[in-house]
């Protein structure tokens, strides 16, 4: 066994990544829960986000978590314009073709920033990115600690929406029963984008918090994605709670198996639970029994 | 004669190829019951999902206060006032009562709410002892009485029931009755369709049969009542 001078930092420093891991499925699962749609372009806007973020200090001098308040909106607006005005439109309503629209607006996002970028990967430096938070026997870089702070932030206000506002309660309607709540006078397409919107506006975070001490290129998104499906599926899928802690445990879970078998292998810790998972819980951890 | 509140006629309407509803013309006047009858598959709901605009015409108009509505959202014609309470009743299981209640009054503002909620409590006291209780926990009754309860919030003109009395007990199925005429006496007109034929010719001061996409019938509710072979043909009695 590893002594907990060791195990206590892992652990903190999984919460940290998983933080991050937890915002990107976040978006995907309240899509997934509202609109019914496993959005392919999730991927592509993340790396759009990082472009974004990037050219944000590049070219403007903006620190990432300014860049985040700005960017914030303007991509919560660009998702409620593709669902509303492309993904919707072109989907007449068959979520087959829904399926194959993000998939191939994840294709056109993809290559129009590797035309534009090239393949080049490319890093910003801060001038806090190494300082270190010290808590016990751990060392946490200070934007890690920033990014958790923020998710769970993030997580609370999207619950409090959910919950509490008008929007919130008629996307939850829309979720579960579409037919009453179009009955009700909820203009469900407005709902959709919204969602949409909200899902992709979380990405524009996440890519703030990750420019500071990650890299990008046109493929940077992908990664994350990845690893936040099985986030989406081990959480429940739709479940914004699910998301949340099944994003912290899979990035405690990756920091630990990168303890034990070496860090180029921490991910493989995430594919054998995620197995495992599905085995014995095939409706997630957090998920309603079908 | 006034103008009627909803006026239909030489709608066309279906399913991708299949058409469902063939020519049908309807009326409804303010204030008004009206019953749609016919047998299982008749085309009934769909005329329901047309009128409510979950569903598009093919061809036909539908009037709703003179004003053309068959190309609008179905947004747009619950903020008018024309509220269809479905087939299955459709409520939102996840949340409670008192949020499915408000969510009926979405197109209006916050403060009609609160005064609709009292409205809807003093016609359904059970509704109001269960208010933070999960829809879907509701018995089968009492989410009859919820989708009902969650129409009123939404202030209509014209309410549409569709077989409001499916699944309910025969004693429910009269205590629905005599709420379907007391909705009406507060001046709100009602489209039934119901398979409780005898009940709803009471309560109806009109009636039309849909068979196959068309009205085959249509008249008082008493002269219906007392066609024999109307009954034996199409309402199976
Ligand atoms: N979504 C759908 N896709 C294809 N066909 C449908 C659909 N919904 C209904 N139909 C068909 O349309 C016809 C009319 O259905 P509808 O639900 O309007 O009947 P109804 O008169 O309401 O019957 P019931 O009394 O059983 O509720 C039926 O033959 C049904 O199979
Ligand atoms: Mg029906």
């Amino acid at each position: 066994m590893l002594s907990p001078v060791i195990l206590f930092p892992a652990v903190l420093n999984g919460l940290m990544t998983g933080a991050v891991y937890a915002l990107v499925a976040l978006g995907l699962t309240l899509i997934y829960g509202v609109l019914h749609i496993i959005n392919f372009a999730h991927g592509a806007l993340l790396t759009a986000a990082m472009f974004a973020a990037f050219f944000a200090h590049k070219l403007l001098g903006l620190d990432p978590y300014v860049a985040a308040v700005l960017l914030t909106p303007l991509f919560f607006v660009l998702g409620y314009g593709l669902q509303r005005f492309v993904i919707g439109p072109a989907a007449h309503g068959e979520d087959r073709n829904i399926l194959l629209v993000t998939l191939g607006l994840a294709v056109v996002i993809e290559n129009a920033l590797l035309y534009a970028f090239r393949a080049d990967t490319r890093t910003i430096n801060l001038p806090y990115a190494f300082n270190v938070v010290e808590i016990g026997p751990a060392f946490l870089a200070v934007p890690r600690v920033v990014a958790f702070v923020v998710v769970i932030f993030v997580a609370l206000a999207l619950w409090l929406i959910l919950r509490l506002t008008d929007t919130g309660k008629a996307i939850r309607a829309v979720a579960k029963e579409k037919l009453g709540a179009e009955l009700s006078g909820i203009d469900v397409a407005h709902i959709y984008a919204v969602t949409f919107g909200l899902g992709t506006a979380c990405l524009a975070i996440a890519a703030c918090l990750l420019i500071s001490t990650y890299y990008v290129n046109p493929q940077a998104g992908n990664a994350f994605v990845l690893i936040a499906f099985t986030i989406v599926v081990l959480g429940g899928m739709g479940s914004v709670a699910g998301a949340l802690i099944g994003g912290l445990f899979v990035g405690v879970v990756e920091s630990l198996s990168g303890l034990w078998l070496g860090e180029s292998l921490g991910q493989i810790g995430i594919f054998v639970m995620f197995i495992l998972v599905l085995l014995f819980r095939p409706s997630g951890l957090f998920g309603e029994r079908a | 004669m006034p103008e009627p509140l909803l006026a239909i006629s030489g709608l066309h309407a279906g399913y991708g190829e299949t058409e469902i509803l063939r020519g049908v013309g309807l009326t409804v006047a303010p204030g008004e019951i009206v019953a749609v009858l016919g047998s299982n598959g008749a085309g009934k709901s769909t005329l329901n999902r047309t009128i409510s605009g979950v569903m598009r015409a093919v061809r036909g108009t539908i009037r709703f206060a003179e004003d053309a509505i068959e190309r609008e959202r179905p947004s747009a014609i619950v903020a008018r006032g024309l509220i269809h309470v479905p087939e299955g009743r459709r409520i939102f299981p996840n949340m409670t009562v008192r949020e499915n209640l408000d969510l009926g009054a979405y197109r209006r503002g916050r403060a009609r709410r609160s005064d609709n909620m009292s409205k809807a409590f003093a016609i359904f006291p059970r509704l109001a002892e269960r208010q933070g209780q999960r829809a879907g926990t509701l018995s089968g009754g009492e989410q009859q009485m919820l989708a009902i309860g969650r129409g009123l919030m939404a202030e209509p003109r014209l309410l549409i029931l569709d077989e409001p009395s499916l699944g309910l007990s025969p004693l429910l199925v009269e205590e629905l009755f005599a709420l379907i005429k007391s909705i009406n006496a507060d001046g709100i007109a009602l489209l039934l369709v119901e398979q409780n034929v005898v009940q709803s010719l009471e309560v109806a001061a009109r009636a039309y049969i849909l068979d196959n996409g068309r009205f085959v019938l249509e008249g008082s509710a008493a002269d219906i009542r007392n066609d024999p072979t109307l009954k034996r043909t199409y309402l199976g009695m």
